[in-house]
């Protein structure tokens, strides 16, 4: 009788307490070979290291509440100048109806061009994980969205900068002197806790894409200053910014576009990036995609920004298999105008059975003009092998 | 001997029109009958196996939305293989323009609005394209009867549907519909570009949910050019869940991914 009685409402309890918990990690083994002797004192030429990846995440109340953490650890083998941890994400997040919120660390990303991601401003970038800027560190953050018919409100209260970190003496690529914490400064006399805000709208019509965002703050990209001695160091502004980010799409045709316009106790700073992008689906019948891309970038500060991207032209090409493997290719130039600059990029990346992959990477730099920033970075060509196990 | 040769073109093109008529008749009758399912959730598998036998196997979650006046809206995300996890696809399908697609790739945490017009290619090296798992609006062929006959000992009306979109990568399907089952698909004969038999598509082990809606346990492809198959077996059907248009916006597609 009792567990007649009893049977039922234990159910009950039991349907109310679910929660999903799912926990994953990603460990991989990693090498670098640099194709030339070092252009600076204790550089390697071959950076072999391990990294794990951690994941998790905990839904409850029907998924309207949940708590995700993605952390990152790099250990180099032969040395330190790669080795490093970060929380990439850990926030609570919790959604009802059309409002999103979410409190604590967290990636966001901004834009629709591939060359460059000048409006993609919200993170600092992750410079020991690559110049390139694609991997980005977790930036503590309120974040508060709307969802409507007229789009995607999203304001974002960002407490605290985290400053781009460049290594030591045997990283490679380095600046021939080591960026030292004497050598940056924060125009905002609260550092790092200068409290910095965003808002963006996004929204879609039709085939358009579009994105406008207003930002104050702590800028996430210092200005490189230069004294009488020729000694250069590193300020972090405070900025007013607002960009533009569109995209059309015309059957196979991506016409892209984006902008920004960022002011404050300097000359003011306009860049602009867009271009196109055409893909032929399908070419062999058995489901070869090819991508080319076309972008042009240009930048106002002209040699004064790290990437050297002020005047260039981006092509590109990119090949999905979309077989079972999953095999990509992607292959990339900058080519400067007005000077002989010309940077390379190649990506490829294939599963190996169905929790491995190896990927490939590539990065050269060619006849760099010596009036750019990467010029310090000209013997700094490189071939990177990885191999991925998923858990 | 002219009169005769009207009286033939007449009766030619009044077959003709009347095949076309009730081919469009039949569609519009099995798309009615799957009318007012409203909303559901379904978790899938997808095994893969390559000429040699060799197999391999994903996994996706998958909730849609009817919208009644247009196409649905499905929000797709992936759990294996691992490297692909928490990738989540987004789509607004359309009765005849193209459908709008957006992509979340979760390591950059990306969300992109990717071109639906190359969908003739194959879907994470299976034997289904990304046309075939869209939404299969009734604007999206024009259609011809064939004949009625049977197939397990259950009445079909064949017909023959003809992509609109130029981009298909099909000339013509020939579509098994079931009489006696309330209109829904048993088999689907794929032709390609060249008028050659490409694949077949078959429903099995149908069940009936809330009394009005038939849906499949399994899909199974045969390609019979390349002799590679794909099964598309469908688990934990749920008709009762509540979503609404907010569970198809891009703060939703990025939330997929956890």
């Amino acid at each position: 009788m009792m567990v007649l009685i009893y049977a039922p409402s234990l159910l009950g309890q039991q349907k109310q307490k679910k929660y999903d918990f799912a926990f994953n990690i990603d460990l991989g083994f990693d090498n670098i070979l640099f194709f030339q002797e070092a252009a600076y004192q204790d550089q390697l030429q071959w950076y072999p290291s391990v990294y794990a990846k951690p994941k998790f995440n905990i839904n409850w109340n029907e998924s309207k509440s949940n708590i995700t953490f993605e952390g990152f650890v790099r250990a180099d083998i032969n040395g330190d100048s790669r080795t490093h941890w970060d929380v990439r994400e850990l926030y609570y997040q919790y959604y009802k109806n059309n409002f999103d919120f979410s409190i604590g660390l967290k990636k966001i990303f901004w834009g629709k061009t591939e060359g460059v991601h000048l409006v993609d401003v919200i993170n600092q970038v992750d410079f020991l994980e690559g110049a390139d800027g694609e991997e980005k560190l977790g930036q503590p953050m309120l974040q508060l969205s709307y969802s409507s018919k007229l789009g995607t409100f999203t304001g974002f209260a960002l407490p605290y900068t985290r400053q781009i970190v460049f290594g030591n003496e045997a990283g490679r690529p380095r600046t021939p002197s080591i960026i030292t914490a004497d050598k940056v400064t924060f125009e905002s006399e609260m550092d790092e806790w200068q409290p910095t805000f965003a808002l963006r709208w996004a929204h879609f019509i039709g085939d358009a894409d579009i994105g406008l965002h207003y930002f104050y703050g702590n800028a996430r990209e210092p200005l490189i200053l230069f004294s009488p001695q020729g000694e250069f160091s590193l300020q972090y502004p405070v900025v007013h910014q607002v960009g533009i980010d569109y995209q059309h799409i015309v059957k196979n045709v991506l016409f892209k576009i984006e902008s920004i316009y960022r002011s404050g106790n300097f000359d003011d700073i306009f860049a602009i990036t867009g271009g196109v992008e055409y893909t032929f689906g399908n070419i062999n019948k058995k489901g070869l995609d090819i991508g080319v891309l076309a972008e042009y970038v240009y930048d106002n500060r002209g040699v004064n920004i790290f990437s050297s991207l002020n005047n260039d032209v981006f092509v590109a090409t990119r090949l999905a298999f979309n077989n079972v493997t999953g095999i990509e290719i992607l292959y990339g130039v900058f080519q400067d105008i007005s000077k002989s600059t010309m940077l390379m990029r190649l990506e490829g990346s294939t599963r190996i059975g169905e929790n491995f992959k190896i990927t490939a990477t590539g990065q050269g730099f060619f006849k760099v003009d010596e009036t750019e920033l990467v010029y310090l970075f000209r013997k700094d060509s490189f071939f990177e092998l990885a191999c991925i196990r998923y858990f | 001997m002219k009169q005769i040769n009207l009286i033939a073109i007449i009766i030619l093109s009044t077959t003709f029109l009347f095949a076309q008529n009730k081919g469009l008749e039949i569609a519009k009758a099995a798309d009615l009958a799957d009318e007012g399912y409203g909303a559901y959730s379904v978790n899938l598998q997808m095994k893969l196996k390559n000429a040699n036998g060799q197999e391999s196997s994903r996994q996706m979650s998958t909730k849609g939305l009817e919208i009644t006046d247009d196409g649905d809206k499905t929000l797709i995300s992936f759990n294996s293989p691992k490297d692909v996890k928490g990738t989540a696809m987004l789509t607004y399908s359309h009765k005849t323009e193209s459908d709008d697609q957006w992509l979340f790739l979760p390591a950059i945490k990306r969300v992109k609005r990717i071109s639906s017009s190359n969908k003739s290619g194959p879907f994470m090296g299976s034997e289904f394209s990304y046309e075939d798992l869209g939404s299969q609006e009734v604007e999206k062929f024009t259609y011809k009867f064939i004949e009625e006959t049977t197939l397990n000992n259950m009445k079909m009306a064949v017909v023959e549907r003809y992509p609109v979109d130029s981009k298909s990568g099909y000339s013509k399907q020939i579509t098994y519909y079931n009489l006696d089952k309330n209109y829904r698909t048993e088999k689907v004969e794929f032709y390609d570009r060249k008028e050659a038999l490409l694949k077949t598509m078959e429903w099995i082990d149908y069940k009936l949910y809330n009394e009005k809606h038939w849906r499949a346990s399994e899909l199974f492809v045969v390609n019979h050019q390349s002799n590679k198959e794909t099964r598309l077996i469908f688990k934990d059907y749920n008709f009762d869940i509540e979503l609404k248009e907010d569970d198809f916006s891009q703060n939703s597609l990025k939330r997929a991914s956890n």
